[in-house]
């Protein structure tokens, strides 16, 4: 869970750096799109390794809640959970729930599309493309919506796992409080850095 | 002062339990958590009523035995300490007290708010022990050097009392906090070092054997272990399964 969590965590940096470039230069976000959609290692060797990673993180995270479920068979009449941990830490399923189905809407959006337009419709290679199909997906509101909505749930997710998963791998030292303060950082700046991409392109024409 | 209390009463270890409501009068401040519930006892006693069972024996800190989930939270509002150092003056005139016994699989009710905590016992009979020369030459504890930190961290660690809490505090009734401080207690210590990877495979797998639930490091256990036992003994405990496991 913790490896799979921070494996995760190192491929959301990259996500966004990509997809800033987006905002600044679309040219260099169609350049590195178009190399990551047809290199082979890319393709065949690091995305299906990606896969794995996010369904071994949240077949893993269910298995453990069905488990934590029964180990308390009968329920407190009144427990006050919120008297010795924060409400993300208590919740990680269902932060990690709403992400799950973000990404398979995330999926839909990105991938599927990708998939069929390079092996069922088998279109030429275009590497101008990427930018203006961004822009177009963020067009509908609801989109824009739902993705900023996950991407809060994002930061609460991570606000918790990234720190917790140096806990479960013995990692409580010195370090340890560095380690909180970059997962503050880190939680809430890549999430908020993505919501400000989708809102970007949901405005991008007006603002172009 | 007045109070009214919700009690979990319970026949047996087959029966199904239910909330029962009581009210006690004249309950002062300077009175224990326990007392009170004593004279709670003797009013059911005289009405010629069964008395509510709880578990208790030391009542000064020390044993672990009262097991109480008090309006929501184990040994009650107050920090660092156990139900029977809980004192009436934590509670107002007019307020209503749920008493519940810890809940976890692995921990279930024998009566009223008694709880079976013999896992812990089994866990601790897997591996929470040193093996020692009694041929004859044993070697005085004394004379070994011991870091002082370590010997401290040590020390902490052995201070948990065994008193559950960190199940009943847990979300997932995890017993990994328990479990930790008895690893760590003798990890550190150059005594404990010659059976530390049998001794956490054996400890962990009994306490997975238990039924008790997976750490997610919410860190509720640290905040209401009377003893203040650190998350810092988790992750020792990781540290000595993951080399354990390596190693074979």
């Amino acid at each position: 869970m913790a490896l799979s969590g921070i494996f995760l965590v190192l491929f959301l940096a990259l996500h966004f750096t990509i997809n800033f470039t987006s905002v600044i230069s679309p040219e260099t976000f169609n350049e590195l799109s178009h190399f990551m959609g047809y290199n082979v290692i890319v393709q065949f060797i690091m995305q299906p390794i990606l896969i794995a990673g996010v369904v071994i993180h949240f077949v893993m995270g269910f298995v453990l809640e069905i488990q934590n479920n029964r180990a308390r068979g009968v329920k407190y009449v009144q427990y006050k959970g919120g008297a010795n941990a924060p409400w993300v830490s208590r919740n990680m399923i269902i932060s990690g729930a709403v992400i799950l189905a973000f990404l398979g809407l995330h999926f839909y959006d990105f991938w599927v599309h990708e998939m069929a337009y390079k092996y069922v419709e088998a279109n030429p290679e275009d590497p101008t493309r990427y930018y203006a199909e961004t822009v177009e997906k963020f067009a509908p509101f609801w989109r824009t919506a739902i993705y900023v909505v996950s991407f809060g749930l994002l930061s609460l997710h991570l606000w918790h796992g990234f720190a917790s998963s140096f806990q479960t791998m013995g990692v409580n030292n010195k370090y340890t409080p560095s380690i909180v303060n970059f997962t503050k950082i880190y939680a809430v700046a890549i999430p908020l850095g993505f919501a400000f991409i989708a809102i970007y392109h949901h405005f991008n024409p007006i603002i172009h | 002062m007045k109070i009214y209390l919700k009690i979990w009463r319970q026949k047996d270890a087959t029966s199904k339990g239910k909330m029962v409501d009581y009210t006690l009068d004249g309950i002062e401040g300077d009175m224990s958590f326990l007392e009170m519930l004593d004279i709670l006892n003797e009013e059911l006693i005289s009405k010629g009523e069964e008395p509510v069972e709880f578990d208790h024996d030391c009542r000064e800190g020390i044993c672990g035995t009262c097991s109480l989930q008090i309006n929501g939270r184990p040994h009650g509002p107050d920090t660092r300490i156990t139900a029977c150092q809980l004192h009436m003056r934590s509670f107002k005139d007019g307020d209503t007290i749920t008493i519940e016994p810890f809940r976890a699989k692995a921990f279930p009710v024998v009566k009223d708010l008694i709880i079976d905590r013999s896992a812990f016992d089994r866990i601790q009979q897997a591996g929470g022990y040193i093996s020692v020369n009694t041929s004859g030459n044993t070697v005085d504890a004394n004379a070994i050097p011991i870091e002082k930190e370590k010997a401290d961290l040590s020390f902490n660690a052995a201070t948990c009392i065994g008193c559950g809490a960190c199940v009943a505090a847990c979300k997932n009734a995890s017993a990994m906090l328990f479990t930790s401080a008895k690893v760590s207690q003798f990890a550190l210590l150059p005594q404990g070092r010659v059976e530390a990877a049998d001794r956490v495979m054996n400890m962990v797998r009994q306490m997975d054997l238990e039924g008790f639930g997976n750490c997610t490091n919410t860190g509720a256990c640290e905040v209401e272990c009377p003893k203040g036992i650190s998350l810092e003994n988790i992750a020792r405990m990781n540290r000595e399964y993951l080399s354990a496991s390596v190693r074979g």
